[in-house]
This record gives C-alpha cells, sequence and structure tokens, in this order.
C-alpha cells in the first residue's frame, strides 16, 4: 500500500479500501497461514485515553501475525504526565516499535505524530476526529453482509461527536452510497463533514427521526448519544429516547437489514434486538482483528497474499 | 486640491502602500498587519473610493513597514485584488498583485480549542485554503468569516 500513515480514512481510495478488505478476507479465511507471518515485529501502544476494547484489538492482530506489542500505559504512570510533548514522546517510542498505534484525545493529534516519526503510525482515534480502523471494520461489516452495490444506509445518534461517523461516512462516498443521517438538531453532523461529503458529490439526506426511512435501509448504523452532551438529564433522556431502537421498531424494516453498533452500547438497541438476525454489532466487532491484521500485515512489509 | 484628494495622494517616504482592497476592508488589513496607530509611525486609510476594477476599493498607506509573506497570504484571503506597493525614498520599487495561496502556516490560530496545533508542541499552525474559506490541516476545522479573529498573537 502507498501509504505509511494511516491517519484518516479520507485518505484512503476505493482501491486502498478494497484491497484492504480483501486481505482481511483472505485473513479471516485462513488466519493459521499468517501465524508467523511478522514473528520479530513490536507494535508500540501508545494510548492517551483509555480504550480497552480498541487496545485489545490491535494487541490480539498483532499476536496473531505472530509479533508482540510494547504498551506505554496509562498516561497518570508515564513521562507524559511530567508535561512532555507528544512529538517527544512519539520520537522516543519510534526508537522501540517497528510500528505506532496512537490514541490521542486531541483532534489532529496522529497527523502531527506521523510528522515526527519514520516507522509507520496508525490512528486509533483523535479527539472527534477520526479513527480510520474503526471505519474499515464497518466497511467490512457492511461489505460482507449487505454488499457495497447500491447501498442505502441510515447512522443514527450521535452525529456531531461521533468520530466513527465522521470516518465512515466520507469513506463511503468511495462507493456512492445512499445515506441517511438520523439525529436530534442539536446533534446534527458538522459543518466540516457536510462540507466534504458535499465536495464528494455524496448523496446525503438529514433527518429527526427514523421512522420515515426506515423501510429503505440495507444498513441501519446506532450510535451512542451520550448524558455529558446536554445540559441535564431530563433533556437528555427526553432526546435520547427518540433514537433508541428494539425489535418492534425493526418490525418496519427490510427483512434483510443489517443493524450495526461501534460499541459499547448502553440501551440505543434493547436486547431483544439481540437474537434477530439483523443484530450483526458482535460481528462486526470481531471483524476488528482480521481487519487491523490486513492493515499491519500491509503497513508493514507483507504483500497481500 | 480639496482635503480629500489631498489624502488620497499624500506621499509616504519609506513604507507600503496597498491598493485595490475589496471595499470596506481596510480596517480588517490592518488588523492583519497588527497596525493600530500606537507606534506613532504614520498610516493612511481612505475606504470606498471609485474603483474601475472593483467599483469601490480601500487604500492603507503604511509608513516604515513592509509586509512579510505570511502577511500577504492572509490579506490575499480578504483582499484577493490587492496591490502591493513597496515605497523607498518616495518612490514604488516593487510592486505586486496578492496571490491566493494554497497554505497559510504559522499565522492564523485554529478555533478548535481541542486542536494539536494550539498545544505547546514543535508544530506551526497550518490551514489549507479551500472555495470559502481556510482549514486546519490537523483537525478539518474550517474558518470562513472572520479570518483577522483569527490571526495567532506574536
Ligand atoms: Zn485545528
Amino acid at each position: 500500500m502507498r501509504h505509511d500513515h494511516i491517519i484518516s480514512a479520507k485518505q484512503l481510495s476505493r482501491a486502498d479500501i478494497e484491497a484492504v478488505l480483501d486481505h482481511a478476507a483472505d485473513i479471516a479465511a485462513d488466519p493459521a497461514a499468517y501465524a508467523d507471518r511478522h514473528a520479530d515485529t513490536l507494535l508500540g501502544l501508545l494510548f492517551f485515553e483509555p480504550s480497552t476494547r480498541t487496545k485489545m484489538s490491535f494487541t490480539t492482530a498483532m499476536k496473531r501475525l505472530g509479533g508482540d506489542i510494547v504498551d506505554m500505559g496509562s498516561v497518570e504512570s508515564s513521562s507524559v504526565k511530567k508535561g512532555e510533548s507528544l512529538a517527544d514522546t512519539v520520537r522516543v517510542v519510534e526508537g522501540y516499535a517497528d510500528a505506532l498505534v496512537l490514541r490521542h484525545p486531541m483532534e489532529g493529534s496522529a497527523k502531527m505524530a506521523s510528522e515526527f516519526v519514520d516507522v509507520p503510525l496508525v490512528n486509533a482515534g483523535d479527539g472527534a476526529g477520526q479513527h480510520p480502523t474503526q471505519t474499515l471494520l464497518d466497511l467490512y461489516t457492511i461489505r460482507e453482509n449487505a454488499g457495497f452495490d447500491d447501498l442505502t444506509i441510515g447512522i443514527m445518534g450521535d452525529l456531531k461527536y461521533g468520530r466513527t461517523v465522521h470516518s465512515l461516512a466520507h469513506a463511503l462516498t468511495n462507493v456512492d452510497a445512499h445515506q441517511h443521517f438520523i439525529s436530534p438538531e442539536s446533534l446534527r453532523l458538522p459543518r466540516s463533514v457536510r462540507y466534504d461529503l458535499h465536495q464528494e458529490g455524496a448523496e446525503v439526506r438529514e433527518h429527526t427521526e427514523l421512522e420515515s426511512v426506515l423501510p429503505e435501509l440495507d444498513v441501519l448504523y446506532v450510535t451512542r448519544i451520550q448524558r455529558e452532551r446536554f445540559p441535564d438529564e431530563s433533556e437528555y433522556r427526553a432526546v435520547a429516547g427518540q433514537y433508541q431502537i428494539d425489535s418492534e421498531t425493526l418490525e418496519a424494516a427490510k427483512d434483510d437489514l443489517t443493524v450495526m453498533h461501534p460499541l459499547p452500547r448502553v440501551d440505543e438497541i434493547a436486547h431483544d434486538v439481540d437474537d434477530t438476525d439483523y443484530a450483526t454489532y458482535f460481528e462486526q466487532a470481531h471483524n476488528g482483528v482480521p481487519v487491523r491484521m490486513a492493515l499491519l500485515d500491509m503497513i508493514l512489509g507483507g504483500e497481500p497474499a | 486640491m480639496t482635503d480629500d484628494q489631498q489624502l488620497r495622494v499624500s506621499k509616504i517616504r519609506n513604507g507600503t502602500v496597498i491598493d485595490h482592497i475589496t471595499g470596506g476592508q481596510a480596517l480588517n488589513v490592518l488588523a492583519i498587519l497588527g497596525i493600530d496607530g500606537t507606534s506613532g509611525d504614520s498610516v493612511s486609510v481612505a475606504m470606498n473610493m471609485p474603483s474601475d476594477r472593483l467599483g469601490k476599493k480601500d487604500i492603507v498607506k503604511v509608513e516604515g513597514k513592509e509586509l512579510s509573506q505570511n502577511e500577504v497570504d492572509v490579506l490575499s484571503l480578504i483582499a484577493p485584488a490587492a496591490s502591493i506597493n513597496i515605497v523607498r525614498d518616495f518612490e514604488v520599487v516593487e510592486k505586486a498583485r496578492v496571490e491566493r495561496p494554497s497554505m497559510v502556516e504559522g499565522v492564523l490560530e485554529c478555533p478548535n480549542h481541542n486542536c494539536i496545533s494550539t498545544e505547546d508542541e514543535p508544530v506551526q499552525s497550518r490551514f489549507a485554503v479551500v472555495d470559502d474559506g481556510v482549514r486546519c490541516e490537523y483537525c478539518d476545522t474550517i474558518i470562513r468569516d472572520d479570518l483577522p479573529a483569527h490571526i495567532l498573537a506574536e
């Protein structure tokens, strides 16, 4: 792949995306064939904010490729606490590892960090910015379950702060998906994201309720609305309640609707949906491993098999 | 000669004449140049003068100042038709039109307080010039209006 650093889903062309997904599918079909692929490789994990799930997924992916990880640990116990700049931290850690994975609470952190290192750097989330590996595993899940041809997708919940949403929406312009965005007015897509989608010629519709658009959807991607986005508890409850689904809600959907969620969920998706054929969110989470294996394999110099 | 014309043609010895500023933008130009009159150098401003090319234009004459490339870059964003005349010893020694840059570096501050470029890191702010504003290369925030309000404090 042409890219050393994986910073934003925006940098990935359709061909790049298909190459990663194809490679992930090969790995998922025969993981044992890749078990010694990167035996002497160390992946450096720099997580400046907690994200156990993403960290475990990267760790699993590296170990399944035969390599290992070195972990900065929590910020509290590191030199960052003493006021070290991010630019200094990554320049030190690149000496320990063959590639870096960075999660940081500030937007643009991965982009900036990548300007200071020569080893490949993967953005595992930069504040409200980008989270490209989440996007790739989302795309993988969508392709496996609904396909990219004539795809109609609804993305619902917190569209303002949800970084997974921004990355995904942009990536979906590559496959000319029909995109519907469903959110309360106060949490609609930010202007910069709408601008981008518009520039890419995307077909974008915004809604404040799910009902009217649900029957058209091939995929419904649900995200969490966080309590802290609202001034008080009652306002939060009033709004969030309108963006929760259960098996009854889904009676109006197509039979082959795919319901996704980046997890963890709170109560956006009722547990009675879990046992339906719609539920795809656990499969989606599991797909993080082969997709991250594929990406690591490619940036570490392995050619797609 | 009326007082008005007197002002328009008043010459400066050494400094810069910025002509063909989009009508009404002169005070923003002064803001970009960090000029508030406290330095004691003479500054003339003419606003909404008739112009064949622009309809109405502003003119700024600043004694004792030549513009840096950064200043010219930001200037070009709010006054794309401006011309810059460098004056030495009452003569115009250099005349140039501003050019819209593709990138402005180290001039504007990102309005997103959660953007890494606003932190104490060894990088300059960097904005790509897009159709209707500028866009932070780090966090993607777009500034459309009131660019002078985002100029980095020196
Ligand atoms: Zn920024």
